[in-house]
């Protein structure tokens, strides 16, 4: 058994809100470049350059790559030999994002009651976390700041077994088609497939941790990520929406067993920033 | 297609006739900044037959909730929201004189059919570039609902603000025509 008192988690969330809105994750780079080679339209090159030239000025000066700086979505990795001491561990997390959001210049975007009141908390919280016990005696913290754009052209389906694979493909690019320039394109897409159906929706929500320049490790579904990828570049949305062959960077699939009577399927959309950060606390 | 124009506020119909959907236009002068919560707020008053925080007639909202300044700086991030959560308003804004809206994201019929109507345009800033959208602003300044937080009206003092025509007063939109163009 190996304690952790949960202060250390404060100044370890506070830095990980500030670098994700600050720089961009080199596998994203890597992808805007790789598809600005390949891009048509004159206006879609032009924007992803200037999405490339906004990392390099926000990273200098210090700022957000984007004014909205999200909901702080942490999921947590806990070694189950580890016991955490010294207080609350929720408490921790929110004391840590309400720090990164006030000294890193974030925007404070949530708002208490979500429809009646909608009153500005002014300091980001709560974050939402996700906490998962996994063996070993360290904690892993990742915090993915989630932009409001990209999140609200997010859905849940309940389908039928006999929708097949074809059917989970055409509601992943019927998603992506409908939600137009709105999300922030060319953006990223998390399929969460199987469990139930609130599972699903985090299994999309985790899928767009993976590293993009990554395939799905099951030659099957990397095949499946492929064409919905290539039937989504040829929707003609392109970036922000103007017209292109960019609408997305990448299709990223995890799924679980579920019930013999379901197959619930989530899509969840994440905008070109595609801002993750993690850390281990050991 | 793809003219560079300059402009500066108060906008004109006749300013506004030239420019096409595509053009890129440098935009200077004094915006303001507005989303959900201050538009209710805004087209409240409409209805109420009061006044407006500033004077519609020839002026240009901007939907972006700014991320705060930094010490010495005009403003945080500052890129543009999505527009479509600002349908529902902006006709009588429209109507009441305002001439163009930046933002990100296709507009719904209701909003492309006023701007015809109304000489007014939808002008494309680019959704994430927060950094570059942000160096065009001079002087940020508060002058409503300062209780909304990044959501309160904000009189910007912009030079050579970089965005796209996305809807010109003939009823043209980049989102159909630019899609159409490069769907397979």
């Amino acid at each position: 058994m190996k304690e952790i008192n949960v202060s250390r988690l404060i100044p370890v969330v506070r830095k990980l809100c500030i670098d994700a809105n600050y720089y961009a994750g080199p596998d994203v780079v890597e992808k805007i470049k790789f598809f600005m080679d390949k891009e048509e339209s004159p206006t879609a090159r032009d924007i992803l350059a200037l999405m490339l030239e906004n990392h390099k000025m926000a990273a200098e000066e210090q700022m957000p790559m984007c004014q909205d700086t999200g909901v702080a979505v942490v999921f947590v990795e806990l070694g189950q030999d580890v016991h955490l001491v010294g207080g609350d561990f929720n408490t921790a997390i929110n004391e840590g994002v309400r720090q990164g959001y006030q000294d890193g210049y974030l925007r404070k975007s949530m708002v208490d009651d979500p429809v009646i009141e909608r009153k500005n908390t002014r300091d980001n919280t709560p974050a939402l976390i996700y906490t998962e016990i996994v063996p070993g005696d360290s904690l892993k913290i990742t915090v993915a700041p989630k932009g409001g754009g990209a999140e609200n052209m997010s859905e849940v389906r309940m389908m039928k077994a006999a929708d097949g694979i074809e059917g989970v493909k055409d509601f992943v690019v019927d998603r992506i088609k409908r939600s137009g320039g709105n999300p922030c394109p060319p953006v990223v897409v998390g399929v969460g497939i199987g469990g139930s159906f609130e599972q699903c929706a985090l299994l999309a929500k985790k899928a767009l941790l993976r590293p993009l320049t990554e395939k799905h490790p099951d030659p099957k579904w990397a095949a499946v990520e492929d064409e919905i990828l290539e039937r989504i570049n040829k929707l003609g949305i392109g970036p922000q929406g103007l017209g292109g062959r960019t609408t997305a960077l990448a299709v990223q699939i995890l799924y679980k067993p579920c019930h013999i009577a379901s197959m619930p399927v989530a899509v969840n959309v994440n905008c070109h920033a595609h801002r993750h950060e993690s850390a281990v606390i050991e | 297609m793809a003219n560079e124009i300059k402009l500066h506020t108060p906008l004109t119909s006749e300013m506004l006739e030239k420019l096409q959907v595509g053009d890129k236009v440098l935009l200077s002068g004094t915006i303001y900044t507005a989303r959900d919560a201050a538009h209710k707020r805004l087209v409240e008053l409409l209805e109420a037959g009061k006044e407006l925080p500033f004077n519609p007639v020839g002026a240009v909202i901007y939907y972006v909730g700014p991320a705060p300044a930094r010490p010495g700086k005009a403003i945080g991030s500052a890129g543009p929201t999505t527009s479509y959560r600002m349908d529902s308003f902006a006709p009588a804004l429209m109507n009441a004189g305002l001439k163009a809206m930046i933002g990100k994201g296709p507009r719904g019929q209701s909003v492309v059919d006023s701007m015809v109507k109304n000489k007014a345009v939808y002008l494309a800033a680019v959704g994430g570039a927060a950094v570059v959208s942000a160096q065009a602003v001079q002087t940020a300044k508060i002058i409503a609902y300062e209780d909304l937080g990044a959501e309160a009206i904000r009189e910007l003092r912009v030079v050579d603000f970089p965005v796209f025509v996305a809807n010109d007063i003939k009823g043209n939109d980049i989102f159909k025509i630019g899609v159409e163009k490069y769907r397979r």
